[in-house]
């Protein structure tokens, strides 16, 4: 199980771990499993500014396309070009390899949940 | 309205698969990845619980005949042809497997959802007294049997190994849409040559009683074969890739069988409900046709999207999504019939861009000729 402590989640099931002022973005294990085979995503261009909550992209998997939105506010400087050739490693490894953008010039968004309150977040949603 | 189970509900939960709701019953999604199970059909083995599907017993054969579009007075016993049902108006009902039982009549194999509207239209158009005794008027010839069996699918190259290891009877010998009653791991069962997978295989009809005594036998002998439960998911993109009709997708009592591709499903010489219509249909010329098409980038189409051609929405989307087996995206759709040669290419509107597609014959995958 990888370290998950430096984490913030958002409702929408996206995690973005922070480092001053740059971010890492991904999905949550559990939006993975409930996903399923991911097999397409449709990703922001570098340099794109995006708002906290704004939609960054489309996730597809072969049961159905989803959307993605930005845990928080901040300017794509990177999108995991392995995705392209192997979008199964956003189920293999969500947290690690699985990444999906990263971010400068990010900003802190107080509504975002630890992990903790993320796992009572899933558990009330799915019980 | 709560989903019905089938008997090998419990197995599933077991085995850890994610439960989905379709037709009314709960079944399989998939139990380790849909990928890995598409994978496993094509490459080893899969069993698939198939017991939500429908089974009207068809007594009367003049009933049969009024209601399927194929001359069944061809079809020898043991012997399996892929038939349609057809409202007055030429649209497909459903689409069914019809079994000629030697005991006279036919068995025929429905769609889940479908089951019970299916028996109450084939009943509807029974001439036949029936004999239960609130009857007294029409609506004899024909049972309702669908929740007193079991079906599991075994679909694989591996399939006709591990089946013939569980079972006496020689199945080598039985052909493609042809069936024998037998034991297999000591069930009775009716065996067939069928699947909805472009796989060798067969479906096993067995009473819910033995259900899970067959599925764990399987499920055990074929683990030297590299067997894996399926759920729904793979089902859906293995018959995709071989180009079957998903009924409530691709035909549906809107569409009919000309259209959908499956003038070979009719016996345009004998009387069937529908007939009439379908020739109407055909001597008209059709305005739309059903094709196979193949993405040239990576985006996924879906049910439901549109085709578009010179800025036009000309056709939809029926089906569409990857094919693991072919490593590119893939769909069926309803296009004009200009637009239904192998090599033409239109746009699937794929969130408000039209993405290129070019049509390919059907099916997307065959699979290589047993040796």
């Amino acid at each position: 199980m990888p370290d998950l402590s430096g984490l913030r989640f958002a409702e929408s099931h996206e995690w973005v771990k922070k480092d001053g002022d740059t971010a890492t973005v991904g999905i949550s294990e559990y939006a993975q499993s409930q996903l399923g085979d991911v097999i397409y995503l449709e990703l922001p261009a570098v340099g794109q500014q995006l708002d906290a909550g704004a939609r960054l992209g489309v996730i597809e998997s072969v049961k159905a396309a989803s959307d993605l939105y930005s845990p928080v506010s901040g300017e794509v400087s990177e999108v995991n070009q392995d995705l392209k050739d192997h979008p199964e490693y956003v189920n293999e490894d969500p947290y690690g390899k699985g990444w999906v953008i990263k971010l400068r010039g990010v900003k802190d968004n107080p509504k975002l949940l630890d992990q903790k309150g993320y796992d009572a977040f899933v558990q009330g949603q799915s019980g | 309205m709560t989903a019905e189970r089938t008997p090998l509900y419990d197995e599933h939960v077991r085995l850890g698969a994610q439960m989905t709701n379709f037709g009314g019953w709960v079944m399989p999604l998939q139990y380790s990845t849909i990928r890995e199970e598409h994978r496993a059909v094509r490459e080893a083995v899969g069993v698939f619980d198939l017991s939500h599907m429908g089974e009207l017993r068809v007594i009367d054969e003049s009933l049969a005949q009024r209601v399927v579009t194929r001359d069944l007075t061809r079809l020898k016993s043991g012997r399996i042809q892929y038939a349609m049902l057809c409202n007055e108006a030429g649209g497909i009902i459903d689409d069914v497997l019809v079994y000629a039982v030697a005991d006279g009549g036919f068995l025929m194999v429905v769609n889940a959802g479908n089951q019970d509207a299916d028996f109450d239209w084939i009943r509807a158009h029974s001439t036949v007294k029936s004999p239960s005794p609130s009857g007294g008027g029409q609506g004899g010839g024909v049972l309702n049997v669908g929740r007193d069996w079991a079906l599991i699918g075994v679909q694989g190259p591996r399939a006709l190994g591990l089946v013939q290891r569980l079972s006496p009877s020689e199945l080598s010998g039985v052909k493609y849409y042809a069936f024998v009653e037998g034991k297999v791991a000591d069930v009775a069962c009716v065996i067939s040559r069928t699947g909805y997978t472009g796989e060798d295989g067969f479906e096993l009809f067995c009473g819910n009683d033995d259900a899970v005594r067959l599925w764990r036998a399987l499920l055990e002998e074929g683990q030297a074969d590299g067997i894996r439960p399926a759920g729904l998911g793979a089902r859906d993109t293995l018959r995709l890739e071989a180009g079957m009709r998903l009924h409530g997708n691709d035909i549906d009592a809107s569409t009919n069988p000309l259209e959908a591709g499956l003038d070979w499903t009719l016996s345009l010489d004998k009387d069937f409900i529908g007939r009439d219509a379908i020739v109407k249909a055909r001597d008209r010329g059709l305005s739309r046709a059903l094709v196979g098409f193949k993405m040239l980038d990576r985006s996924i189409p879906r049910h439901g999207y549109a085709v578009i051609q010179g800025g036009e929405r000309v056709g939809t989307v029926t089906s569409g999504n990857v094919s693991f087996t072919l490593g590119y995206n893939i769909g069926m759709a309803y296009v004009p019939p200009a637009l239904s040669q192998p090599g033409t290419r239109f746009g699937v509107d794929v969130r408000g861009t039209a993405a290129p597609a070019e049509v390919v014959a059907l099916p997307f995958y065959k699979r290589p000729h047993p040796k």
